[in-house]
């Protein structure tokens, strides 16, 4: 690693591979579960997972490549999901978003 | 300026936040994978994945604090929103699944109670 203040980093870089392999086993999770998930609003909880798992890869990502512009697209990530989720909801609540 | 005794004291606590919260968050999506119904698995991904995230978002501004001298808090914004956000959500999901009748493993309360009628069948205003 490029910025690595201990010198070493190997604690750092080990832990944050284990950190990559359970996330992408999250991510893989809630997707079986957006494919099989029976009811509509299970398909909706996956997408919501989903992406607070994305947000999750982004800021491991940000920490391995030491480089604080992944928060910023963290945040959009998380903006954005929360409001699918809410639109998606409603929807089914409704029928209708906006009313 | 850091001694490399502080250096390996971050970088072990920075580890090991990394670690549980990876952990938390796989758990999260475990459940969500393996629980029976709807309302168990609204749980585990709202709750676990949640906190989860947050520690992960506290070892980089921990990390991030110590890289560049000063303090990292667009980690904070991110947590805080997540935080703030995801029982939101999972209350939307709810109602959702309550309104298209989404049956649990222990059935349901009454039709009457799902319609927002209480149980001499009056509406009650408040629920919509």
């Amino acid at each position: 690693m490029m910025t690595d203040p201990t010198g070493s980093g190997a604690i750092l870089a080990g832990a944050l591979n284990l950190a990559f392999l359970l996330v992408s086993a999250a991510l893989l999770m809630s997707l079986l579960r957006l494919v099989i998930g029976p009811d509509k609003p299970d398909r909706i909880l996956a997408l919501d997972t989903l992406y607070v798992n994305a947000v999750a890869l982004l800021v491991l990502l940000g920490v391995q490549l030491g480089n604080n512009l992944f928060f910023e697209a963290a945040l959009l990530i998380a903006l954005i999901g929360f409001i699918s989720t809410v639109a998606l909801a409603k929807f089914l609540t409704r029928g209708d978003i906006i009313e | 300026m850091n001694p490399p005794t502080w250096n390996l004291a971050i970088e072990l606590l920075v580890a090991t936040l990394i670690v549980v919260g990876a952990l938390f968050t796989a758990l999260g999506s475990f459940g969500l994978l393996r629980l029976r119904d709807f309302y168990s698995r609204l749980h585990s991904p709202t709750k676990a994945t949640t906190l989860g995230v947050g520690s992960l978002l506290v070892a980089s501004a921990i990390y991030f604090s110590w890289l560049e001298d000063g303090l990292s808090l667009h980690e904070v914004l991110v947590a805080l929103f997540l935080f703030i956000t995801a029982p939101v959500g999972a209350h939307m999901m709810a109602k959702a699944a309550l309104h298209l009748r989404v049956r649990g493993e222990s059935g349901l309360p009454p039709d009457d109670l799902l319609d927002g009628k209480d149980d001499k069948g009056n509406t009650d205003p408040k629920q919509g």
